[in-house]
């Protein structure tokens, strides 16, 4: 459940009555407002956000690795509304050993490059992603730089 | 072989292909444009499959200048970090040292002084249209107007030349840095700033006089490289690609920051939403960047250049040779850096090429734990396809030059 003093604002309020459980926590913080997600219920809360509350805009997709806690990643989403001036962040959490989550490409099409992105350096999987390749480093490379236990430095050649 | 023929060349000589069915087929070809192409402005791969001159699909692949620039975010602290926000978008590096600035000092919750805001949007605002200068010089070069660019970086030379006065660097400034910025503004600033934009503006109407009646560039760039609005917002699309489509925003009216909202300046639109309307969108950007930076330079305010915020900015070197307690500052922020309470931010910014978003992530000490770059080139560039997809191959040219993307920033 989030936080009671986030039901002052409406999208939260809203979230809250259409898809009951799919909110785990959030906060306000330095005038930005973070909403935590169940990872399994993303698409479907994306969906409700962009087509009842104007969210048409995801600004961007990506992760942030909190290695050695577990659950590991988290996929962080910035939602912006034109029409109403205001932006979210959406979180979700996915485990180490397996990371996977659900694409939301058939929310917005935009998410196709944040999440091949996000799948490149982190190594975090997108179920029905339309093409989940490496996009910023070659097909044939090893690892994810983004994560935590990734070397800085190579070894001397 | 007859007398006049080539040696060593058989022409054989027969009908057309009879059935149109078979022709059509040897038509259909792949083609790969780049990633040395001198159009697409660093290297970028465009897979084409063509049907004649028709674009059937088109494949962005994108990476080649990927240098894991957010990784080393992780590994400087925060204001080392300022370095590698200039390298990132080599044409507007100032846009990307501010909106990383601000994003870390919204985080450390400091109040920069007045004329350090305003000589950052005046700076900000210069940094643009150098941007758009550079843009134009060399669209104009990829659509046949050879003359343009030449104009163009007469200007964007008096541009870099402010840059080097200010900070001693002409494209990787780092002149902002968190609480304010590096250095005082040089003595005499106002008259170079006076100098340079008392004729911008009759600059500007040279090259609307080279194109905007242009019959060639009309012909070029009109009805070229449509793409509905809808479309561009579920892609990511921002900046003044979205302005020549008719959407009315940016970020600089809309989340106003470094004091914008006391800058009176207009939101050029168009409707037409081609690669024309993006070129006139552009022109006016200039204009309005122009009296921005004039009004900066009139209005002025006194005062420091850096916050009051001993533990994040560097104290004056006369007070550091003093003052014990400056010494001591000195010496913490530069072995090791500023804390920064924990906590995470997401800034935006208006930047010549669309939305600059900054994710900076801390846990509490001197470096960020994660800082992700939302590059507007990233978004424009993903539009690709649904923008050139079923035109012609001459028109691909046009139409990826009007979305004015910057390489580095897409694969930071």
């Amino acid at each position: 459940m989030a936080p009671e003093e986030l039901n002052r604002f409406p999208v939260v309020k809203a979230l809250g009555e259409v898809a009951p459980g799919a909110l785990i926590g959030g906060k306000y913080d330095r005038g930005e407002l973070t909403l935590e997600i169940a990872a399994d219920r993303i698409v479907s809360v994306c969906r409700y956000l962009k087509n009842e509350q104007q969210f048409p805009r995801l600004s961007t997709v990506t992760g942030v690795d909190w290695y050695p806690q577990e659950p590991r990643f988290e996929v962080v989403y910035h939602l912006h509304s034109l029409e109403r001036n205001e932006r979210m962040r959406l979180k979700c959490r996915v485990p180490g050993d397996h990371p996977e989550i659900d694409s939301v490409t058939a929310v917005w099409r935009g998410a196709n490059w944040y999440e091949r992105e996000v799948f490149d350096l982190f190594g975090i999987r997108f179920r029905n992603h339309p093409e989940l390749t490496r996009i910023m480093l070659p097909q044939d490379w090893e690892g994810h730089p983004l994560r935590k236990d990734y070397p800085i430095t190579g070894p001397r050649v | 072989m007859s007398d006049g023929d080539i040696p060593g060349v058989t022409v054989t000589a027969g009908p057309p292909a009879e059935s149109p069915e078979v022709e059509t087929r040897s038509r259909r070809m792949t083609l790969n444009m780049g990633p040395q192409h001198p159009s697409t402005h660093g290297v970028l791969r465009l897979e084409l499959e063509l049907e004649g001159e028709t674009i059937l699909s088109a494949r962005p692949d994108i990476g080649y200048l990927h240098t894991g620039i957010e990784k080393e975010f992780e590994v400087k602290n925060y204001q080392q970090g300022v370095t590698l926000t200039d390298r990132i978008d080599y044409l507007a590096p100032l846009s990307n040292n501010l909106c990383y600035c601000l994003a870390v000092e919204k985080l450390l919750a400091i109040e920069i002084p007045p004329m350090a805001q305003w000589t950052r949007v005046m700076l900000t605002e210069l940094t643009r249209l150098n941007s758009h200068l550079v843009w134009l010089g060399t669209h104009a070069i990829d659509i046949g107007a050879m003359s343009v660019f030449l104009y163009c970086f007469r200007e964007r030379e008096d541009i870099l030349r402010i840059f080097e006065m200010y900070s001693g660097q002409r494209m990787m400034t780092s002149y902002f840095r968190i609480g304010g910025l590096a250095l005082e503004p040089p003595r005499g600033w106002q008259k170079r700033i006076k100098d340079f934009i008392d004729v911008f503006p009759t600059r500007v109407d040279e090259y609307e006089e080279l194109l905007t009646n242009n019959r060639i560039w009309i012909g070029r760039t009109k009805g070229v490289g449509f793409m509905s609005v809808e479309d561009m917002l579920d892609l990511g699309v921002t900046g003044p690609m979205l302005r020549a489509a008719g959407l009315k925003w940016d970020i600089r009216k809309t989340e106003p920051y470094s004091s914008y909202e006391k800058f009176d300046f207009e939101i050029p639109t168009r409707t037409e939403n081609d690669v024309y309307a993006r070129y006139l969108v552009r022109i006016e950007e200039m204009r309005q960047s122009a009296r921005i930076v004039k009004q900066a330079l009139e209005g002025m305010p006194e005062g420091r250049w850096t916050a009051d915020a001993p533990n994040v900015v560097l104290p004056d070197r006369e007070k550091m040779k003093t003052q014990m307690e400056a010494l001591i500052y000195h010496f913490k922020i530069v072995t090791e850096g500023f804390r920064v309470p924990a906590g995470e931010v997401y800034q935006v910014i208006e930047s010549p090429r669309g939305e600059v978003g900054y994710y900076v992530v801390s846990d509490g000490t001197a470096k960020p734990y994660r800082v992700h770059v939302r590059g507007p080139s990233f978004g424009n560039l993903q539009a690709v396809p649904c923008m050139v997809e079923r035109t012609l191959i001459a028109d691909v040219i046009a139409s990826i030059g009007s979305m004015d993307f910057v390489l580095g920033d897409t694969d930071r």
